[in-house]
Formats: C-alpha cells, sequence, structure tokens
C-alpha cells in the first residue's frame, strides 16, 4: 500500500505569529481565485445568461422598444451590467450555503482568525466574478456597436460604482445564505426577489409608458438609481446627485447588514 | 464538544480549556485546540495541498513554509500522492485523513475528534486508530466521542459513558469493567431446549438479568465473583443441565453499558474518552 501513514515522522510545530485581520481576508480571497481554478464552470454559468439577454433584447426586442438594435443597446448596455452583478450575488449567496452545510466554516471558525475573514474573502471573489463577467458583457457590447461616449475614464468609473453596488447588494445574499440551510432555496428565494426590482426598473425600458404607480416605484428603486448612474457615467453627462442617489442603497445594506452578518455567523 | 471548541455558546455553567474560560477568552481557546467533525470539513473543490495550504496560511504560516507544512503532513498522512487530486476525487478514509492532518497543522495542545470513524469501512478505521494512538504518544490530548464501545477500550485512557446528556460513569476501562463485577460468565448448552430453564437458574442464583445470544443456547451474565460463578454452575450440573462449553471473561464494554443503563437491549449510547 502506498497510503501507510508515517505520522512519528510528522515534526511537531507550534504556531506562527498571528497574522493581521488583512491577511486572513487576503488568504480567503486566494482560495476564490483557485476556485476559478478548479471550477471555471461557474464563470459559464454566470455569464451566458447576461449573453443571452444582451443578444435577445438587442436583436428582438430592441428595434421595437428604440427603433434600432443599435439604438437600443446604447441604452441597454449599463442596465445588463447591473443586473448581471445582481445575478451574481446570489450564486454567491448559494455558495456560502453549500459551505456552511458541509462544516468547512466549523473548521474556520475553530481557528483563531478575524471572525469576518471568510466573509472577506466571499467578497473578494464576488468582486473578481463582477469584474470578469462586466468585462465580458462589456467586450460583447463593444462588438455590436455599443459605444461608451464618456471613454475609458468612464468605462472605469462605471466598473468602480458596479462593484460597490454589487459589494452593497452582496450582503443581502450572505444574509441568505447564512438563514437558509438548502442552497437550492436561496437561488429560489434570491432570485423571488430580485426580479421584480430588475424588471421593474429602467433597466429595459424607459418607465415614461409605465402606469403612474408603477413608475413611482421605478423612480425609488435602488436598481434604477444604479442603472442611471452607470449609464451617466458611461455615455457621459452623470451628476453627483445621481451617483450619490445610486450609492444610497448599496451603502445603506452594508451598515446595516454587514453586522447581522457577523452576529448570525457568530451565534451559529 | 461543539461548546468546548467554541462554536456552541454554553446556555449554562462554565468551562476552561488549557486553563482559558470559553466565553471570556474564546480566542485563547482556539489557539490551543484542533477539532475534526463528523463530516470532513474539507473544500471538496480544492486540491488535498491547497486545503492545507490555505488553513496553514491561515494560522500566520507564509507561502513558503505553509507549503513546507502542506508537504510534510501529506507525507506523514500518506497522502503524497494524492496532493494534487481535488478533495471530491478521495475515498472516504483519504478524507478523514486529510481532515485529521487539517487539525494537526499546528500541533494542537488539546485535540477533539467528534465520532473520527463512524461511517468508515474496517481497514480504513484502523488506520485512524494507529493515527490517534501515534499522536496521544507524541503528547497530544485528545478528547475522542464515540458510539462503538470497542473502540472507547482500544483508544482511551479514561471514558466517560454518557447515557441521554449525562455522564453516568468515567474512569478507565478496567475500573469501568471492575465496577459493574469481577466478570462475566458465558455458559453454552448442549441441549438448546433447557435454555430457559437455565437462564432462571444463573438469574436467581447470581442477581443479573441473563443476555441470550443471537445463536439461541448460549447465556452470558455478569457474576459478582469467580466463586459464585462456580457454585451457579454447580446448580446447573447438579440439575442435569449439560454444558458444552463455559467460560469467565473480562465484561466487554457493551456489557458495561448495559449494566450501568440498565438496558438489557441497545440502546442510545456515546462514549467520550480521553
Amino acid at each position: 500500500m502506498t497510503d501507510a501513514t508515517h505520522l512519528q515522522e510528522l515534526p511537531l510545530i507550534g504556531r506562527p505569529p498571528r497574522p493581521s485581520a488583512l491577511s486572513n481576508a487576503l488568504v480567503f480571497g486566494w482560495r476564490a481565485v483557485l476556485k476559478f481554478k478548479h471550477v471555471p464552470e461557474q464563470l459559464f454559468d454566470l455569464v451566458m445568461t447576461p449573453i443571452m439577454f444582451t443578444l435577445l433584447f438587442t436583436f428582438v426586442f430592441g428595434g421595437a422598444l428604440a427603433g434600432s438594435p443599435g439604438q437600443y443597446l446604447q441604452f441597454f448596455l449599463p442596465g445588463i451590467l447591473v443586473q448581471t452583478v445582481m445575478f451574481n450575488a446570489v450564486y454567491s449567496g448559494m455558495g456560502l450555503s453549500t459551505d456552511l452545510g458541509k462544516g468547512l466554516f466549523d473548521r474556520f471558525r475553530s481557528l483563531p482568525i478575524w471572525p469576518l475573514a471568510p466573509f472577506a474573502g466571499l467578497m473578494v471573489g464576488d468582486i473578481l466574478r463582477h469584474l470578469i463577467s462586466g468585462s465580458i458583457i462589456l467586450a460583447i457590447g463593444l462588438i455590436l456597436g455599443y459605444r461608451p461616449e464618456a471613454g475609458l475614464l468612464g468605462v472605469l468609473a462605471a466598473f468602480a460604482m458596479l462593484v460597490a453596488t454589487g459589494f452593497g447588494m452582496g450582503w443581502i445574499f450572505i444574509v441568505l445564505g447564512l438563514l437558509i440551510r438548502t442552497p437550492t432555496t436561496v437561488m429560489t428565494l434570491g432570485f423571488t426577489f430580485l426580479f421584480p426590482l430588475v424588471f421593474a426598473s429602467n433597466i429595459m425600458v424607459d418607465p415614461g409608458t409605465m402606469p403612474a404607480w408603477l413608475r413611482t416605484f421605478v423612480d425609488v428603486n435602488p436598481i434604477s438609481l444604479m442603472t442611471s448612474a452607470l449609464r451617466g457615467l458611461m455615455g457621459g453627462g452623470t451628476t453627483f446627485g445621481e451617483i450619490a442617489l445610486a450609492l444610497i442603497a448599496p451603502v445603506a445594506l452594508t451598515a446595516i447588514l454587514a453586522p447581522t452578518t457577523l452576529w448570525l455567523y457568530l451565534r451559529r | 464538544m461543539r461548546m468546548l471548541a467554541t462554536l456552541a455558546r454554553p446556555d449554562a455553567g462554565a468551562a476552561t480549556v488549557m486553563g482559558h474560560d470559553l466565553v471570556q477568552a474564546p480566542h485563547e481557546v482556539r489557539a490551543s485546540i484542533a477539532m475534526t467533525g463528523q463530516f470532513a470539513s474539507l473544500d471538496e473543490d480544492l486540491t488535498g495541498r491547497e486545503n492545507l495550504m490555505l488553513l496553514a496560511r491561515l494560522w500566520g504560516f507564509r507561502s513558503r513554509a505553509a507549503k513546507a507544512r502542506a508537504a510534510d503532513l501529506l507525507a506523514a498522512f500518506g497522502l503524497s500522492e494524492a496532493a494534487t487530486k481535488q478533495v471530491k476525487d478521495y475515498s472516504g478514509g483519504m478524507r478523514r485523513r486529510l481532515d485529521i492532518a487539517a487539525s494537526l497543522i499546528v500541533t494542537p495542545d488539546v485535540l477533539f475528534l467528534d465520532e473520527p470513524t463512524t461511517g468508515l469501512d474496517p481497514k480504513a478505521r484502523k488506520d485512524v486508530w494507529g493515527m490517534i494512538r501515534g499522536l496521544a504518544d507524541s503528547g497530544v490530548t485528545i478528547l475522542l466521542t464515540t458510539q462503538y464501545l470497542e473502540e472507547a477500550d482500544q483508544l482511551a485512557a479514561r471514558i466517560a459513558v454518557i447515557d441521554h446528556g449525562k455522564k453516568i460513569a468515567d474512569g478507565t476501562s478496567r475500573e469501568l469493567k471492575a465496577a459493574t463485577g469481577s466478570g462475566v460468565l458465558h455458559v453454552a448448552l448442549a441441549d438448546p431446549a433447557r435454555l430457559e430453564e437455565a437462564a432462571g437458574i444463573l438469574e436467581q442464583r447470581l442477581g443479573h438479568a441473563v443476555q441470550r445470544s443471537t445463536e439461541g443456547a448460549e447465556l452470558s451474565i455478569l457474576a459478582g465473583t469467580a466463586n459464585s460463578a462456580n457454585e451457579a454452575l454447580a446448580v446447573l450440573i447438579s440439575t442435569g443441565i449439560e454444558l458444552s462449553d463455559f467460560s469467565m471473561g473480562q465484561p466487554s464494554l457493551d456489557e458495561v453499558f448495559f449494566a450501568l443503563t440498565g438496558q438489557p437491549s441497545l440502546g442510545e449510547g456515546r462514549k467520550d474518552g480521553k
């Protein structure tokens, strides 16, 4: 047998100096990167849906909605980026629920590390996912004829905004992941919550034709605010107020849900 | 056990691990313990080496030291060849070994093992036992829970028997056995038809409940002393019941457990050994 154990040869060692919280978080980020290496399929899932949405809306509905597919793409692309980031966040909640079900977090919790580090790592993974899938969508948009009028700087600012909103909204699904034991339930609940928010927004159409009661909702829907800010950043002509409005929800969610996450995690 | 590993808060009472209070100083407790649960707490998507490196780096080892420690552990646990395989492709025994290896990145003062052999085949179980003995010999205090009384008998220096959440006895294996009497009398009858008659005589003579083996013609009963066992046998023979075999043995821990809980049949039992 090749798998005989040689325990007597194992040197006993003490622990090294206690690592910083940042170092702990970076190690979890490294774990997220390893996951991309070993499970590249996860990116496929994340990117296929938005690609299909982009193509479907641009070529099937685009002409009817905005006169021509090209004009519609110009309107739709910033919105689909927001939608992609939101859907990505649901998958991250599912991943957390899976990890928790397997006892992996028990190991992390019995280690002398910064308690929030596993979540910081999760966030690092999320941000990478947002950037990768965002870039793919943008590349497809550029191929199909989308032109960001605000140029490279505008696009970079838009991606920074995208990551910030993804980070803020991500807490919702992390809390769901902590509360719900079955990953598929996290997904179902997550999408049930997201679908009305995404569709009753200005991502796909100008809310001008909607009934007044719905328009009231669409106007205050955080997803609409984010989409407007992103459109402004990429297309030019954004205002400081627009960006501030878009950041209200992510900042508020982080302020409320980050401590909730810690509390839920520690009392489990 | 989850409480002692700071995973659950105690509702009442207090405990210290290596002098650190669980509630007051959880971080210090975590620094001196390691825990391996019933289910492998590994990342299935990562390789064996990456799992160990991840934990080593969380402990604060730099990249190079983490790699070296992971290699040492993989070699010590016979997993070098599987180092670059994803854990989801590991067998049950390999997972368990990797899981225990993951608890030993920094040699803990106290190692908690929660039913480490549940669900393993006999060979893998023997491997894990060997590993646990090796660790105990190297000076690590081990707190192990198990449903298998045989396992506690094999491994534990001190055993606490827990029944329905209450500790009902503790001591060494020998002490526990001695506390229930000097031994067990096993009797096999030549004529199975007289089993009940024989059981009646033994119970009356020795004052304990008889256990009938599944095969039917064998009886086991706790005997206070060798003398009383001898007398009971003499009565059996004088009544004309023919014995095909008899022996006097140390009670197994199973028998001790039944004697302690007063349950003649298989009950819910759990043991902690150290």
